[in-house]
């Protein structure tokens, strides 16, 4: 038997050596899951000259860095990453490890949860610990791993009673960042990397990074658009709302499904979470997958032909009517009045 | 080179047509009441194969997991251009998470034998995890990658696949064999061709004629089974046995992840202010936004 700890690790994802938001996001909620295990924050941290990014992590109350570094390991690659955390999760056994639900940690969380037969849970949108009674059983302080499932129809909770390793992704800006004032220096463990051939037979040919045009998350307003807009054509409506209103567009899955808006300006749970000033909902339902990425914005204004629809139980204000009538309507009061 | 594709395609609850029907007051989902459908970027996962065979030759063949019923996929992949499709099907397999059903899909894979390229989408619509492709491939110990946009090139024994990435994209090139998964955008499903269609519409698995089998005693499974094989009409099926795998790490048993508490998503009516949907409850609501520093 190896030796089990109680330890909650995050990985620490970085691009171009630059670590990810989203890694803090879960550095900060990884604190609060260790005080309540008793047990301490460890974050993996492989990369290139990354002395300095883990001793960062520290003022998110990390206690321990486990840093791989080694040229090879400068850009993401599936063999060699893996290996590493493979390697590192079967000898070392810690109690939960999280990564962030980017293209990074959907590709390398699996491979790990497959090699080291790890329970593992994508895109969770809250995570707590708590007793269980699981068929008759009684399981201590298992990590409650909660997300909406089926389309997004339901919020399932789910649980790895009798693996050790609970494994989890999480969504971009779904947790908080919280540095801890009185937070001590930790301790960096150096881990030797050892090139194997296997690694490399993956190789990246080019990469190509732009500064996304779409800043969702930093917008202070946003529209977004749902499949009630019928059609492409109408979706120029939310665009010119948004115009008026400088705010960002955004859609639905099921707009985005359909066509009327690219993926990337996509928000929810498959898509980006947002916490805007305002945030303005056109023909969008309101199902928990669309919820999840919205629901904390400051004030919701929802615009909906269907008086039943969902998203009028998480908005603030409520315009029951057709889309079609009341933007126009919208900008042009808005014109009238800000002049 | 030619090479030889294995496509990893799912039969899927059509989340995105979902009526009050489906949901039951419970919360949870009734999904008798849901239309299954090809899970739709394992459709494109499958154009992408046919494409690579189009341009390099190879053969094509198409494995799914799930009950009898989900041989209806298959039988649209042959109608699409696959060469050969395999049902895994057994009670055994059923309720399985994501490691497995990775477990399941890799020892049948082992089992079809050499492969050079293996497709899937990216995720299911039904739990869009996408953490069977990667699953597989560590289980296969093969190369892996996801996000693929477009396949750029094959040549020999290496493959150029251009992927996306959080901020842009990437282009890999990977020694064979490898696991790609696909996302929406690399293609477009070529139609059923109708040729196809009349040839394979009468294509069955063998726990399709084993139903057949069960309800009319004049039939026998075996004998259908080389009638059918005889005329190029059979599914090969793989069942537990089959595939001489320990139960114990297949469906429920072999799931480490477990559903503790299905929620209902219903929300008791939250309080909302209702806006008229006219010019001076607009106005009204402008000026309200204002106030709170929002426009302005």
């Amino acid at each position: 038997m190896k030796n089990k700890s109680n330890d909650v690790w995050v990985f620490l994802e970085q691009r171009d050596g630059t670590p990810a938001e989203v890694s803090f996001e879960l550095l900060s909620k990884g604190h609060k899951l260790a005080a309540t295990l008793k047990s301490k924050l460890v974050a993996v941290v492989l990369g290139h000259n990354m002395r300095e990014v883990a001793m960062k992590t520290f003022q998110y109350g990390t206690e321990e860095v486990l840093l791989v570094d080694h040229p090879a390991l400068e850009n993401y690659r599936t063999a060699p990453y893996s290996d590493v955390m493979n390697e590192l999760v079967s000898s070392r056994q810690p109690r939960i490890i999280l990564f962030g639900a980017t293209f990074v940690g959907r590709d390398l969380a699996p491979r790990v949860a497959s090699f080291t037969l790890s329970g593992l849970t994508a895109d969770c949108t809250d995570l707590q610990i708590s007793d269980v009674v699981y068929q008759k059983r009684e399981y201590k302080d298992l990590l409650l791993q909660i997300r909406p499932a089926f389309g997004g129809n339901i919020i399932a909770t789910i649980i790895t009673p009798d693996v050790h390793v609970q494994m989890a992704t999480v969504r971009e800006g779904v947790m908080e960042q919280a540095v801890i004032s009185d937070a001590g220096p930790g301790r960096i463990v150096e881990i030797p990397y050892e090139p194997k051939p296997l690694h490399e037979l993956v190789k990246i040919i080019e990469r190509h990074r732009e500064e996304s045009a779409v800043n969702l998350k930093g917008a202070s307003i946003i529209v977004a658009g749902g499949y009630g807009m019928g059609s492409k054509a109408n979706f120029g409506l939310i665009h010119e709302l948004a115009e008026t209103l400088g705010a960002e567009v955004a859609g639905s899955r099921a707009a985005v499904d359909a066509g009327f808006i690219p993926p990337q300006r996509q928000v929810g749970q498959t898509g980006v979470t947002v916490r805007p000033k305002l945030y303005i909902a056109i023909g969008i339902s309101g199902a928990i997958q669309h919820r999840a990425g919205m629901q904390d914005s400051q004030k919701i204004i929802a615009i909906n032909n269907d008086p039943e629809a969902p998203i009028f139980d998480i908005c603030h204000y409520g315009i029951k009517g057709d889309a079609l009538e009341v933007i126009p309507m919208f900008i042009d009061a808005y014109k009238n009045e800000l002049k | 080179m030619s090479y030889n594709s294995i496509v990893m395609v799912k039969q899927v609850p059509d989340t995105a047509n979902i009526s009050g029907q489906v949901m039951k007051a419970d919360g949870t989902v009734n999904r008798a009441k849901l239309p299954a459908i090809f899970n739709p970027e394992d459709k494109v996962a499958l154009e992408l194969a046919l494409q690579v065979k189009d341009r390099f030759g190879g053969r094509v063949t198409v494995i799914t997991m799930g009950p009898p019923k989900a041989t209806d996929i298959l039988r649209e992949c042959l109608y699409m251009g696959a060469d050969k499709a395999a049902l895994i099907s057994d009670r055994k397999f059923a309720g399985a998470d994501t490691l497995a059903t990775s477990f399941v899909l890799s020892e049948a894979i082992k089992k079809i034998g050499k492969f050079d390229l293996i497709f899937s989408g990216r995720q299911a619509i039904d739990g869009d995890t996408a953490q069977v492709g990667p699953q597989t491939a560590e289980k296969l110990k093969v190369a892996q990658v996801t996000y693929a946009e477009e396949i750029i090139a094959a040549k020999g024994k290496k493959i150029t696949v251009r992927r996306k990435v959080d901020d842009g994209y990437e282009i890999l090139e990977a020694t064979l064999p490898v696991l790609i998964t696909v996302i929406k955008e690399a293609g477009e499903p070529r139609p059923f061709k109708a040729k196809r269609v009349m040839a394979f519409k009468n294509a069955r698995s063998l726990l399709e004629l084993e139903k057949m089998a069960d309800t009319n005693s004049l039939l026998s499974v075996d004998k259908m089974k080389e009638d059918y094989i005889s005329k190029s009409l059979f599914i090969s099926t793989y069942t537990l046995d089959e595939l001489k795998i320990d139960p114990q790490r297949c469906g429920l048993a072999g799931s480490p992840t477990k559903v503790h508490k299905v929620a209902s998503v219903k929300l008791g009516g939250g309080e909302h202010e209702s806006i008229q949907p006219t010019k001076d409850g607009l106005r009204s609501l402008i000026d309200k936004l204002a106030a709170d520093h929002i426009f302005g």
